[in-house]
């Protein structure tokens, strides 16, 4: 060890925060010049810490779970109450639907319509937010050996939940459709028009550009599949207008609770995903 | 491990054990710290779970670097700052500088403060939270180059305001007992 005289040793420790302070503007220019580097470094610290995670998510789920089953108790009656109605409500939907997809089925028949492709996708489990302050993503624990790829489509019980923006060995970050940085071009189904959903950091994204007529209160909204690797017509969410007349998007899935999720692997203009079993469903 | 009081004069001799413990003790604040800041990241399901782990760090930045500032150096809240960053997907170096700056300004404060009571340490705290998530906005605003939600940096401050007393506590006790490697 080398020994510094007294003087010369409180010099350098008035020099350490000057110091550090430039370093840290470096890694600020760092940051902002090479977008590799600080992605390949969340990568890595994601890689290590998804397994830790995902371990702990099994007994924190079921603790989470208890105290939800406690506090569900209380409100058990007024539940049933509102699932009642909404059972009787959705018979009338499903008796709806299954004639309009008979009738469906026929009309394509009579068509001769060239079906589009069935999504491949795989499974992963949320381990982790992977928002932060300013943006609304989640982590993803892929495991060793995934197919998972940049831009791919996440989705949850059929509806889209965002996009897979860093992909690490053993995990994926995907972005959320409400984050600020989320462009995803749409179409409104009752209209025919096409938008775009722009993400505000907020509980729901909004639509911006729409193309003919307003989007309508209630529209349903889905991927427009004009842009690489998303499958048109997965369903996003519904139109609702704010106090301020801002047509809102209210996404079918519940973002702020999601378990597991579907990384969609192969698209209409996505580059084919090889899969372990080869084609897979057409 | 046997306690002995911070008497002057006659000490033992610095055997392994010995050294290893003030080795331990000294390097409480910061593990402690790193620790806590994995932990904040853990999948609770805890709604705006993401501004815990700033908040912690801030806490914790202030706490040792006001009263045991060897137990927490400079390039200890550097790393602090990189690893923050890097787990809450904030832009490189934003989270470093705050913590840095909240660093500097409590090194500063220091002689006058850290003889004050709890109140006033903590209301001197309030603004210094304030501070550290204004700068916090800005930084974020300034390297992706577009105007943020005020919301979250308010929030951020409030939370970080508000967990003071549940970790200056802990951390005081351990300030007296565990972090402290006069006791070894």
């Amino acid at each position: 060890m080398i020994r510094l005289s007294l003087p010369l040793r409180q010099a350098l420790a008035k020099l350490t925060l000057p110091v550090l302070f430039a370093v840290s503007f470096g890694v600020v220019l760092l940051g902002r010049l090479d977008v590799q580097v600080g992605e390949r470094a969340r990568s890595s610290l994601a890689d290590a810490l998804a397994p830790v995670y995902a371990a702990m998510a099994g007994p924190l789920g079921a603790v989470r779970a208890g105290l939800g089953g406690m506090t569900g108790v209380f409100s058990a009656e007024t539940e049933n109450a509102r699932l009642a109605a909404e059972i009787t409500r959705l018979r009338h939907w499903q008796a709806v639907a299954l004639a309009l997809a008979a009738q469906n089925r026929s009309l394509k028949a009579a068509l001769h319509w060239v079906p589009s492709p069935a999504p491949e996708f795989v499974t992963a489990r949320v381990v982790a937010d992977a928002g932060g302050l300013y943006a609304r993503a989640m982590l993803l624990s892929t495991g060793p050996n995934h197919f998972v790829r940049k831009n791919q489509i996440v989705l949850s019980d059929g509806s889209l939940v965002g996009r897979i923006t860093e992909i690490g060995s053993r995990s994926a970050r995907v972005l959320l459709i409400t984050d600020l940085n989320s462009r995803l071009p749409v179409l409104l189904v009752g209209g025919h028009g096409r938008a775009i959903l722009a993400g505000t950091n907020g509980p729901r994204p909004r639509l911006i550009f729409w193309s003919g007529t307003a989007p309508r209160e209630g529209e349903q909204v889905v991927t427009a599949g004009i842009a690489a690797g998303i499958p048109p017509d997965l369903p996003i969410g519904v139109v609702h207008y704010t106090a301020h007349h801002i047509p809102e998007i209210v996404p079918n899935a519940d973002l702020d609770r999601l378990d597991t999720v579907q990384i969609v692997s192969g698209g209409v203009d996505a580059p084919a995903v090889s899969t372990p079993s080869g084609a897979g469903p057409g | 491990m046997v306690e002995l009081g911070p008497a002057p004069g006659i000490r033992p001799r610095p055997s392994l054990w010995r050294r290893l413990d003030s080795l331990a003790r000294a390097a409480f604040p910061v593990v402690c710290t790193v620790l806590l800041l994995l932990l904040c990241n853990a999948p609770f399901g805890i709604p705006d779970q993401t501004t815990l782990a700033p908040a912690v760090a801030v806490v914790s930045v202030f706490f040792w670097t006001l009263f045991r500032p060897a137990a927490m150096p400079a390039l200890a809240v550097f790393g602090i700052g990189l690893l923050l960053d890097l787990l809450g997907w904030l832009p490189l170096g934003a989270g470093v500088l705050t913590l840095l700056t909240v660093h500097a300004v409590c090194l500063r404060l220091r002689r006058g403060l850290a003889r004050q009571g709890f109140l006033i340490i903590w209301a001197m705290f309030a603004a210094i939270a304030a501070g550290a998530a204004a700068l916090t906005w800005l930084l974020v605003g300034l390297l992706e180059l577009r105007l943020l939600p005020m919301a979250p940096a308010l929030f951020q401050a409030l939370l970080t305001t508000s967990l003071y007393p549940a970790l200056a506590i802990p951390f005081a006790l351990a300030h007296r007992e565990l972090a402290a490697p006069e006791q070894a």
